[in-house]
C-alpha cells in the first residue's frame, strides 16, 4: 500500500467528491467506481480511500449516514454536500484549466 | 450558510473526541462492511471463500495503519494531544510537590506583582472614577499661563464661555474640591467635598439614588441656591440610612442646605485618592472659598474642570479648537486673560489631584514588576532544567519510539502553561487581596476618606494572561532547548542516570543566575537610589524650622463669622496664646506652605524692571501676620518684619524673598522700593530668605507676603511655636478658643514636620514598593543561585571526593564552592552595573538631588549582593566539606 503522493491525493478527493455528485454511495461502492471509471490507472488501493472520506467528512464537504443497502446489510453511505459540491465545481473548473494547458504543450511538435 | 456545515464538523470533532470508542467501532464496522461486500464479490468471481477473503484484505492494505490514517485525517488530536498533556502534566506536578510549589510560588509572586501594579495604574490612573461613564473620553482641563510653567486653575467665567462654544465637546463640568465642618448633634467634624457646575452628575452620568441631582441655573448667583447631594457612605453612617433625608437640612460651613440626592453606592467622586462626601453648586462657592463671590470675576482663578469629548474626537482636535477659544478670550479680555490658554490633560496626567503625584511611582513600578516577573521565570526555568535533566531519559525514549520532537515541545509546553496559569490565578488573588494597599503607605490626615483603590476588571484580567502567556514561553523554553540536542543511541547506551545528567550545559543555568544576578541589582540600585532621595528631602531644610512649631486652625467660617467679628476674634486669641506658659511665639498665615490649598498670585509691577511684551509678570504670595517669619523661622535678610500698625489703614508694605528680590531689582537694595500688588502699591519693607512654597522639590522661586490685616481672610492656619508637647497645647488652646466662644472647633493639629512628611509620602511610598519589590526579587535570585550551586556540588560529587583524597582540606573545597558562586555574582553584578547606569536614569523626576550614577547606591547595592551570594552559597559550600570521599570513590 503505497501512500498516494500529492497530485493523486488532491486529484482522488476531487475524483471522490465527483462520484458522490452523481448519487450517495458507501465506502466499498466509491472503489468500485473508482477503479471502473479509472480503468484501474490510478491504482488507487482500497485502503488509501478511507482516510480521504473521513477527512472530506471533516472537511463538511460529504456527510456520512448509516443506511440500509439494497441487500439490507448496516452501510456507511456519504453524500455531497452543498459546500461539497461548490468545492468540486472550482476544483473541476481548476482542472479542466490546468489540463487544457498542459495536454496543449504536450502536443507540441517539436520543431 | 457557511455556518451549518461548520456546527457538523464541530460536532464530529468532538465526538472523535469524547466518544472515542463508538468512534472506533464505526470505523470498524465500515471496514468490515467494506471486506463482506468484497469477499461476496470475489466469491461470485469463483473464488474459494478462503480466497476471496485473503484477496480482499490483500486489496484493502493493513487494517490498523488505515484506521490510524483515518483517525488522522479526522483531526481532533489536537484537543487529545492537549488533553492528554494536562492530565500528564498535572500528575508529574503532583508527583514532585516540592519542585512545584516553588515554581509556583514564584511565578504567583511575579505574576501577582504585575497584576497588582496593572490593577493600580487601571483604578487610579485610567478608569479612576468608578461609576462614571465613557472615561476613556474624559480629559482633565486646566488653565496655562504663558510666561510660567505647570497648570493654573480657570476662571467662572471663562468656564462658561469654554462650554459654551466647545463643539467637540460632550459636556464640560467643573469638580473643585473643597471641606466643610458637618454639624450633627453636639458632633462638629471636618469632612471632603466637590464645588460642581450644575450639569455635573448628568455629565458623568451618574444617577442619585434618592432625590434629584441639580437642576440647570442652579449653579448661578451669590449663595443662591443651598442645595447639597451627599454621598452614599455620609447617608449611611450619619443619617443612619434615613429614607426620608430628601429635603431635610444640613448645616454645611454654618450653612443650612438642603440634601437634595443621595449618590449611588459605589461613586466617590472625580478626585484621584480621596473620597468626596459632599456636593454643593458653584453657587454656594462663597461658603466654601475664601476670597468671596468670584462667579462673575474674570480674573478670579480657582475652577478645576473636566471635559469629556464627542466620540471619535482626538485630544489634539479639541486642544486645537479651545486654544482658539482661549485666543479670543485673551483678545476680548486681555486685562485679565493676557497670556493665559487652555490645556487638555489625559486623566493620568490630571494637575490638579493625587494622579500627578502618583504617576511616576507607578511607571517605575511597571518597570519593577516586569524585572521581577523577569527574574521568578527565571528561577522557574532554572528548575525545569533540573528536572529535564532528571527526565532526558524519559524524553530519550519518547523519541527512540517515535514521537516527534514537536510533541516533546508540546508537552513541554503544556507543563510551563500548567505552572504559570496556576501562578496567574494566584497573582489574581494577590492583587485582589493589594488592592487597597496603596492607601496603607500613604500618610492618613483627618477629616480625608482616602481612597486608592486597584481595579481588576477585564482589561487587567487579559493583560495577566498575556502575562501568563509570556511566562510560559520563557519557562518553557529553557527545558524545550535542553531537548534539542539529544543524542538517542548515546543517551539510551549510558546507563547510570548520574551519567546522562552530568551531560547537561551547567552554561545555561549559569546564565539563568547572572541574568537573576543582573536584574535584582538594577532593582538594588535603584532601591538604593530612591532610599537616599528620601532621606536627602527630608533632610533638606524647607527653609522654615519644623520642629517645636505646631499648625492649626480655628472653624471661623464654618461658625459663620464675618470680616470684622474674625479680625476682633484673631487679635483676641493671638494675645491669649502669647500668653500660654511655654509659648515663643504664635502668628496666623493664609495659606500653610507644602499644603493642597494654594497660594494666591497676583501680576505684579516694578519700577524700573521692564517685562518683555509676551511676560506678564504674576508672583504667588501669602498673607501673614506679625511674628509669623519668627515663630516659623524664616531668617529676615534685611529690612523690618510686619507689626500690628500695618493694618488696613496703615500704608501698604510688602516683605520680598531672596529670589525676587535678585529678579525684579538685581543689584539694588529692594527696600523702600514700590512694588504693584492687585494694581496696588505696596512699599517693600524687608527682604527674607528662601523657602519650600508648594514643593520640598521645587527650586527657589520668586515670592512675597503682604500683612494678613492689609489682604484679610477667615480662619487661617495659626502657627505656635512651643517647646510643649502637641497634646498639651492642643488642650491649652482649646481652652483660650472656648473661652471667646463655645461653638468653635479646631482644625487638625500637626506638627510642621507632619505637614513636610505628608508633602514628600509620594517618595515614601515610591522607596516603600521598591524597596519590597527589590527584596522579593534579591530573595528569588538567592533561591536561583542556591540552586544552581547546591546542584553543582551534588554533581561534582566524584570530583570533590577525589580531590579530598588526594589531600585537599575542608576549607580548601568551601572556599572553591563559595567562590564559585561568587563569580557568578561577579559577571552578574557587572551586567547590572552597565544595564543599571542606562536605566537608573528612568528614575527623572523621582530622585532629588541624587545623581543617578551616585556612587554611594552602587557601592551598597555591590555589598547587599556580595553578603546574600555568600548567605546563598553556604549551604552548598558546607555540604562540599562532608563529602565523604571513601564512599563517593567506591561508588
Amino acid at each position: 500500500m503505497s501512500k498516494p503522493s500529492d497530485l493523486v491525493q488532491g486529484t482522488l478527493d476531487m475524483l471522490i467528491l465527483k462520484i458522490l455528485a452523481l448519487q450517495p454511495l458507501n465506502g466499498w461502492a466509491v472503489s468500485q467506481r473508482l477503479q471502473q471509471m479509472s480503468s484501474d490507472v490510478l491504482g488507487v488501493s482500497d485502503g488509501s480511500l478511507y482516510p480521504s472520506l473521513h477527512k472530506l467528512e471533516q472537511r463538511g464537504w460529504i456527510t456520512a449516514q448509516w443506511k440500509l443497502s439494497e441487500n439490507n446489510r448496516r452501510s456507511k453511505f456519504y453524500s455531497l454536500t452543498r459546500l461539497g459540491r461548490k468545492h468540486l465545481e472550482k476544483e473541476a473548473a481548476d482542472w479542466n484549466r490546468l489540463s487544457a494547458a498542459i495536454s496543449g504543450i504536450v502536443k507540441l511538435k517539436e520543431a | 450558510m457557511t455556518f451549518e456545515p461548520w456546527l457538523y464538523t464541530l460536532r464530529l470533532r468532538l465526538r472523535s473526541r469524547f466518544r472515542r470508542q463508538q468512534v472506533d467501532q464505526e470505523l470498524n464496522d465500515e471496514l468490515h462492511d467494506h471486506l463482506e461486500q468484497q469477499i461476496k464479490v470475489n466469491i461470485t468471481r469463483g473464488m474459494s471463500p478462503e480466497d476471496a477473503r485473503y484477496a480482499a484484505l490483500r486489496a484493502l492494505g493493513g487494517i490498523t495503519q488505515i484506521k490510524q490514517r483515518c483517525r488522522d485525517a479526522r483531526g481532533g488530536s489536537v484537543i487529545e494531544n492537549l488533553v492528554q498533556d494536562l492530565r500528564y502534566g498535572f500528575r508529574q506536578l503532583i508527583r514532585s510537590p516540592g519542585f512545584s510549589s516553588l515554581a509556583i510560588l514564584c511565578l504567583t509572586l511575579g505574576i501577582g506583582a504585575n497584576t497588582a501594579v496593572f490593577s493600580w495604574i487601571e483604578g487610579i490612573l485610567f478608569r479612576p472614577y468608578p461609576a462614571v461613564v465613557h472615561q476613556e473620553r474624559l480629559l482633565a482641563l486646566a488653565g496655562t499661563a504663558r510666561v510660567e510653567s505647570g497648570t493654573a486653575a480657570i476662571s467662572w467665567p471663562d468656564f462658561l464661555d469654554l462650554q459654551r462654544s466647545c463643539t467637540l465637546c460632550d459636556a464640560l463640568f467643573v469638580s473643585k474640591i473643597t471641606s466643610s465642618t458637618l454639624n450633627n448633634g453636639d458632633r462638629a467634624e471636618v469632612t471632603t467635598g466637590s464645588i460642581v457646575s450644575a450639569n455635573y452628575f448628568d455629565a458623568i452620568g451618574v444617577r442619585p439614588v434618592l432625590g434629584r441631582s441639580f437642576e440647570p441655573g442652579e449653579d448661578a448667583g451669590s449663595d443662591a441656591h443651598p442645595v447639597a447631594v451627599i454621598s452614599y457612605q455620609l447617608w449611611r453612617e450619619r443619617f443612619k440610612s434615613d429614607p426620608q433625608i430628601i429635603g431635610k437640612t444640613q448645616r454645611l460651613n454654618n450653612v443650612p442646605h438642603t440634601i437634595i440626592g443621595v449618590a449611588p453606592e459605589g461613586f466617590y467622586g472625580t478626585f484621584v485618592g480621596w473620597a468626596m462626601q459632599f456636593w454643593i453648586p458653584a453657587s454656594m462657592e462663597e461658603t466654601f472659598e475664601s476670597g468671596g463671590y468670584k462667579l462673575e470675576d474674570r480674573g478670579a482663578r480657582w475652577i478645576e474642570s473636566y471635559v469629556r469629548l464627542k466620540p471619535g474626537v482626538t485630544r489634539a482636535q479639541a486642544q486645537q479648537e479651545l486654544s482658539a477659544i482661549a485666543a479670543r478670550l485673551e483678545n476680548n479680555y486681555s486685562a485679565t486673560n493676557r497670556g493665559r490658554g487652555i490645556s487638555l490633560w489625559p486623566l493620568w496626567q490630571t494637575p490638579f489631584n493625587n494622579a500627578g503625584t502618583l504617576l511616576p511611582t507607578l511607571e517605575i513600578m511597571l518597570a519593577v514588576v516586569a524585572f521581577v516577573l523577569l527574574i521568578a521565570c527565571a528561577n522557574v526555568g532554572n528548575l525545569l532544567l533540573v528536572r529535564s535533566f532528571a527526565r532526558r531519559r524519559e524524553m530519550t525514549v519518547r523519541l527512540a519510539i517515535g514521537a516527534s520532537r514537536a510533541r516533546l515541545l508540546q508537552q513541554l509546553f503544556t507543563e510551563g502553561l500548567i505552572l504559570s496559569a496556576i501562578g496567574a490565578a494566584g497573582g489574581l488573588l494577590v492583587a485582589y487581596w493589594c488592592r487597597h494597599a496603596l492607601v496603607l503607605l500613604l500618610p492618613a490626615r483627618s477629616g480625608v476618606a482616602m481612597y486608592l483603590p486597584g481595579e481588576i476588571d477585564w482589561r487587567v484580567m487579559s493583560l495577566s494572561a498575556g502575562i501568563c502567556l509570556i511566562a510560559t514561553l520563557i519557562v518553557g523554553l529553557v527545558p524545550a532547548f535542553q531537548t534539542r540536542n539529544i543524542d538517542l543511541a548515546g543517551a539510551l547506551k549510558a546507563e547510570s542516570t548520574g551519567v546522562v545528567g552530568a551531560a547537561g550545559k551547567p552554561w545555561v543555568r549559569s546564565g539563568l543566575v547572572v541574568f537573576q544576578v543582573c536584574l535584582s541589582f538594577i532593582l538594588l540600585v535603584g532601591a538604593a537610589l530612591l532610599l537616599e532621595s528620601l532621606q536627602k528631602i527630608r533632610t533638606t531644610s524647607p527653609g522654615f524650622s519644623t520642629t517645636n512649631v505646631v499648625q492649626t486652625g480655628v472653624s471661623l467660617i464654618s461658625a459663620g463669622y464675618d470680616v470684622p467679628r474674625s479680625k476682633t476674634f484673631q487679635d483676641e486669641l493671638i494675645d491669649r496664646v502669647r500668653a500660654l506658659p511655654g509659648v515663643q511665639s504664635a502668628a496666623f498665615a493664609r495659606v500653610t506652605p507644602l499644603g493642597y490649598k494654594s497660594f494666591s498670585s497676583t501680576p505684579i509691577a516694578v519700577d524700573g524692571y521692564q517685562p518683555s511684551p509676551e511676560e506678564q509678570p504674576t508672583v504667588d504670595y501669602n498673607q501673614v501676620s506679625p511674628d509669623y517669619f519668627a515663630t516659623l523661622g524664616i531668617r529676615l535678610l534685611s529690612g523690618r518684619e510686619f507689626t500690628r500698625a500695618d493694618d488696613e489703614n496703615a500704608p501698604l508694605v510688602a516683605i520680598v524673598n531672596q529670589t525676587m528680590a535678585a529678579r525684579y531689582w538685581g543689584q539694588q537694595d529692594p527696600i523702600d522700593r514700590r512694588l504693584q500688588v492687585n494694581g496696588r502699591w505696596a512699599r517693600v519693607i524687608g527682604v527674607a530668605a528662601d523657602s519650600k512654597y508648594e514643593s520640598m522639590r521645587e527650586s527657589p522661586k520668586p515670592f512675597f507676603y503682604v500683612p494678613l490685616l492689609q489682604d484679610f481672610a477667615r480662619g487661617p492656619v495659626l502657627y505656635i511655636r512651643s517647646v510643649q508637647p502637641v497634646q498639651s497645647i492642643v488642650a491649652a488652646l482649646l481652652r483660650e478658643v472656648h473661652a471667646l466662644d463655645g461653638d468653635l472647633a479646631l482644625y487638625e493639629t500637626i506638627t510642621v514636620q507632619e505637614q513636610v512628611d505628608r508633602s514628600t509620602s509620594p517618595q515614601l511610598v515610591a522607596v516603600t514598593l521598591v524597596s519590597i519589590l527589590g527584596g522579593l526579587a534579591l530573595l528569588l535570585a538567592a533561591v536561583g543561585l542556591y540552586g544552581v550551586m547546591a546542584y553543582a556540588v551534588a554533581q561534582s560529587n566524584r570530583e570533590l571526593g577525589l580531590r579530598m583524597a588526594l589531600g585537599a582540606g575542608t576549607a580548601n573545597l568551601f572556599r572553591r564552592v563559595i567562590s564559585r558562586g561568587l563569580r557568578l555574582t561577579a559577571v552578574g553584578v557587572l551586567c547590572g552595573a552597565a544595564a543599571g547606569l542606562l536605566l537608573t536614569r528612568l528614575f527623572g523626576t523621582l530622585l532629588f538631588n541624587v545623581s543617578p550614577t551616585n556612587p554611594l547606591a552602587f557601592a551598597s547595592a555591590v555589598a547587599v549582593m556580595t553578603i546574600t551570594s555568600v548567605a546563598a552559597c553556604l549551604l552548598p559550600a558546607w555540604r562540599a566539606t562532608r563529602t565523604d570521599p571513601a564512599r563517593v570513590l567506591r561508588e
